[in-house]
């Protein structure tokens, strides 16, 4: 079959599209979505080669102090007092130095996985505890605990998270345990689970009825495996959209916090308090605030971009259109 | 409907218990406490830390901590750590301080994300409509204080409006006119940028809330009857529309208290998430978990509020 024939006849039996194919034509359609994905990628690239570079090259060591050469705005070439051996590659600071003389871009490139990893981190604790609460409340809900039920036991309990200013408790919290990154992370996972446990509890009391899963348990298939092979799969895009979002969040959160001085602590560079240091010296060195601000602006808005267009290429309503 | 009240009530009281109580014991079993707020202090003997942590109850069970909280604060009697003046008034002059902050917050949002939104989603796939859905995007996807910053020397440069803080200080003997103008410059500033992350989200919220009405029967019945554009979609569509939005309200208070805490810190606004800030700093315990009951109460009955008012707005909810 020539390859126009192959082609027409995907044309008129559309439904003949395998499901990842079909999802990759929708999502391809949406340029704002693509072009954050492309941003996506291209972090992600960033932030590998940034954690290798800054780990092993010495030319790219971001805590590398050069007092002579403080304050050089970008592209500035290096002075003759520094040694050989601390000199930036090309020995010219492509987005200058900061306060200390430190080069920015070898900061931002151990930001970049620094500020991902806590993002990734924390998303993967929010949606684990949301998933298992959600699951619980939504497969075994109607099994009663002396006077209530799961469900209404999970359930209160999330509406109890809700009600707490999420900000000022994570604040609270970082603020009381000793710094370090790890608290972060896990402070902003366990503050974070509560809307995706809503819906995988509401996806799980709908999937539950459904036939295949009826079916699954007329087999007498064991629990866990309808739960983790069948029902979850198909829970699984909304979960997905909900993680890509919260990275974002979680991201703009680790920021903040470096603002308030409870972000992650020197030696560690994070985008986050790259840019709050940065905000000393906004008007001598304006570079040290608006590289890191719209780097994070940039990958934030990427982060959001690919998790709405996910949203709608996921979407079973949309996709024929 | 009563008997619902009530039970509703009765339910969210017991979440604010737990609230408290879930609270109390975050903060409590954290480790560090006012005691230890200055160790390297030579100065400080056992015997006084001693003494500090029998006045403050420290040294009892976590179980006695609580009752003497819940128990000084309804009476009244709970004092701060920190300066030891009630907590109460402290906290009520600092919410007055950040009211004017929340309401302007609060009617920026709604008063902007409602036009933005329906307009998006009567003209969708336009040039306006893709232009607002990314610039909501990059609203919510910028770190407030980059923004705020940004704003603030705007502002000051374009403008030449002093913008921290309440009010701009040794003008008291300028005219009533200027003095209320000073303070509306320095209102504007801060609470349009607690409002960004909220219209952002709004307005994409009502954009496909009327996509989805416009999709309806009852709209096409009303087209299909001969009325005119306006009245089907400000009559019929965009009230059917508004109902969610009714719930969006009690959830929104958190964030704007939780949010608080940055603005009021950059604008150096003397508010209630300053305050919260201070106390976190100094580890003032009790004032830190009173704004906690504060804004859990308030959430919950803005949430008990909407569940009402959305029985009153929508003949199809029955409240049992």
């Amino acid at each position: 079959m020539s390859a126009q024939a192959v082609a027409s006849v995907h044309a008129q039996r559309p439904l003949a599209e395998s499901p990842g194919r079909q999802f990759w034509r929708v999502f391809k359609r949406d340029r704002l979505a693509m072009a954050g994905l492309v941003v996506l990628a291209l972090l992600l690239g960033i932030a590998l080669a940034g954690k290798a570079l800054t780990a092993w090259v010495p030319a790219f060591d971001p805590a590398t102090v050069r007092l002579v050469d403080k304050l050089r705005p970008p592209l500035s070439p290096v002075s003759n007092l520094v040694a050989p051996a601390e000199r930036p590659l090309g020995s010219i600071y492509v987005l200058g130095t900061d306060d200390l003389g430190r080069d920015v871009a070898a900061r931002m490139l151990q930001g970049a996985s620094v500020s991902l990893l806590i993002g990734f981190v924390a998303v993967g604790i929010a949606m684990t505890i949301g998933v298992l609460l959600g699951g619980l409340a939504g497969y075994y809900g109607g099994v009663r605990l002396g006077v209530v039920t799961v469900d209404t036991l999970i359930m209160r309990f999330t509406d109890v998270m809700l009600c707490f200013p999420t900000f000022f408790l994570i604040l609270t919290v970082v603020a009381l345990l000793p710094p370090s990154i790890y608290n972060i992370m896990i402070v902003i996972g366990v503050t974070s689970w509560m809307g995706a446990a809503r819906f995988v509890r509401a996806e799980f009391l709908s999937l539950r009825s459904q036939d295949f899963v009826v079916a699954a348990q007329a087999l007498g298939l064991p629990e866990w495996r309808i739960i983790f092979r069948h029902m979850l799969p198909n829970a699984m895009s909304p979960l997905l959209v909900s993680a890509t979002i919260s990275v974002a969040d979680a991201i703009l959160t680790e920021s903040a916090l470096s603002f308030l001085g409870f972000g992650v602590q020197p030696p560690f560079a994070t985008w986050g308090n790259v840019l709050a240091d940065g905000k000393d010296y906004i008007f001598d060195a304006p570079w040290l605030f608006f590289i890191p601000g719209f780097a994070i602006l940039a990958v934030v808005l990427a982060f959001n971009l690919a998790g709405e267009g996910l949203r709608e290429a996921l979407n079973p309503k949309l996709r024929s259109r | 409907m009563g008997t619902y009240l009530l039970r509703n009530l009765l339910q969210r009281l017991v979440l604010l218990f737990i609230v408290s109580v879930i609270a109390h014991a975050v903060v409590h079993l954290a480790p560090g406490e006012p005691s230890e707020v200055d160790p390297s202090n030579p100065r400080m003997k056992p015997e006084d830390v001693a003494k500090i942590r029998a006045a403050f109850h420290l040294d009892k069970p976590l179980y006695a901590q609580y009752g003497y909280w819940m128990r000084d604060l309804f009476t009244g009697e709970l004092k701060s750590f920190k300066d030891s003046q009630p907590v109460l008034p402290k906290i009520g002059r600092r919410f007055l301080n950040s009211l004017p902050l929340f309401i302007g917050a609060t009617l920026i949002v709604w008063t902007l994300s409602f036009p933005v939104g329906i307009r998006a989603a009567l003209h969708r796939g336009s040039g306006y409509d893709r232009s607002t859905t990314f610039v909501a995007y990059a609203l919510i996807s910028i770190p407030g204080f980059f923004l705020s910053y940004l704003a603030i020397l705007g502002v000051v440069g374009f403008f030449g409006v002093p913008v921290i803080g309440m009010r701009t200080f040794g003008i008291q003997d300028a005219t009533p006119v200027y003095q209320i103008m000073d303070r509306f410059w320095h209102l504007a500033i801060p609470s349009l940028m607690s409002a960004l992350g909220g219209i952002a989200v709004l307005s994409r919220y009502v954009r496909s809330q009327m996509l989805e009405v416009m999709g309806q029967d009852y709209v096409r019945t009303a087209r299909a009857k001969g009325l005119d554009e306006d009245t089907v979609i400000y009559r019929h569509a965009l009230r059917n529309a508004l109902l969610p939005f009714i719930t969006m309200f009690g959830f929104m208070l958190p964030a704007l208290i939780g949010g608080s805490v940055i603005f009021e810190q950059i604008f150096a606004w003397p508010g209630l998430g300053r305050l919260g800030y201070e106390a976190i700093l100094s580890r003032d315990f009790p004032v830190i978990l009173t704004i906690n009951f504060i804004a859990a109460a308030l959430t919950l009955a803005g949430t008990f509020l909407s569940d009402v008012l959305y029985a009153v707005a929508d003949p199809r909810i029955r409240l049992e």
